[in-house]
């Protein structure tokens, strides 16, 4: 069997790396990617408490499968705004550097 | 026990190839096929772990729709190689990066301690995981949220529109 610690520490270390993705890249595109990892990584760790907290026989407790669905429609759609943005973004500036993007920054 | 094997296995890929992701600094196709990589990695855990709905799904729209689309997009765009290079407040991203290591150095260890994490899962009931318990429960319990989904996705679609095409008239 898996052991769920290490799945939720798996799930702790991919996050982490998601973090230092979007705090250190200035590539929007792998910026949105490290987006994209850090919700993999908290999918994970719902799949495996789901997996110990599976209900008993006759009352399936499946509410984390539907999280981890929800989770990834959202993303879908963040994903298909986010590559909007950054194509109208690439028409304005002809760039990808989100250290050139900075009307809105104090 | 070979299930033990196969998690560390994927387990490992997952976390070499999201590292091989972000430490790429000169070719962002390589870094999409890294989360290719990453992403059908995760999926193979979510069979491990019994939950082979969300392992099929994960593998479609991670593996197959997102990820080409980010690869769509990054052909559209035409960028050469070594667009950005390294530079820029160092300070704040060594900052970020040890920060990073001294939370995961406190939260690594403190997960073994846990007995609720650290005790031998039990055999899931019969039909866990499969597309029937996960679509009784999309469908009667989480209803609303399926409707809230459809309404995201549509909005969504209207937005990727709006904001990608070239003028509004």
């Amino acid at each position: 069997m898996v052991p769920l610690d290490h799945v939720i520490a798996l799930s702790a270390i991919l996050f982490t790396i998601g973090v230092i993705g979007v705090a250190t890249r200035r590539n929007i595109i792998v910026i949105l990617m490290s987006i994209e990892l850090m919700l993999n990584a908290v999918n994970l760790a719902f799949v495996g408490f789901n997996r110990i907290w599976s209900g008993s026989e006759g009352a399936v407790a499946i509410d984390g499968h539907v999280f981890v669905l929800m989770v990834i429609t959202v993303a879908a759609a963040e994903v298909a705004v986010g590559l909007g943005i950054l194509l109208s973004m690439f028409r304005n500036r002809d760039s990808v550097n989100v250290e050139e993007v900075n009307l809105l920054k104090w | 026990m070979a299930m033990t094997v196969l998690f560390y296995v994927f387990g490992a890929l997952a976390v070499i190839s999201a590292l091989g992701m972000v430490l790429n600094l000169r070719n962002t196709v390589a870094s999409a096929m890294s989360l290719v990589v990453t992403m059908v990695s995760l999926g193979a855990i979510y069979i491990l772990l019994e939950a082979y709905l969300v392992a099929a799904i994960q593998i479609m729209v991670y593996g197959g729709a997102i990820v080409v689309l980010f690869l769509f997009v990054v052909m559209l765009l035409n960028l050469s190689d070594d667009e950005l290079p390294p530079g820029g407040r160092q300070f704040f991203k060594l900052a970020v990066v040890l920060a990073g290591i001294v939370v995961l150095a406190q939260v690594l260890p403190a997960l073994s301690q846990d007995s609720v994490l650290t005790a031998a899962s039990e055999a899931v009931p019969e039909g866990f995981g499969g597309y029937r318990q996960v679509g009784l429960a999309l469908y009667t319990d989480y209803v609303l949220v399926v409707e809230m989904a459809s309404l995201l996705l549509l909005a969504a679609i209207v937005g990727a529109l709006i904001l990608a095409k070239r003028n509004i008239d």
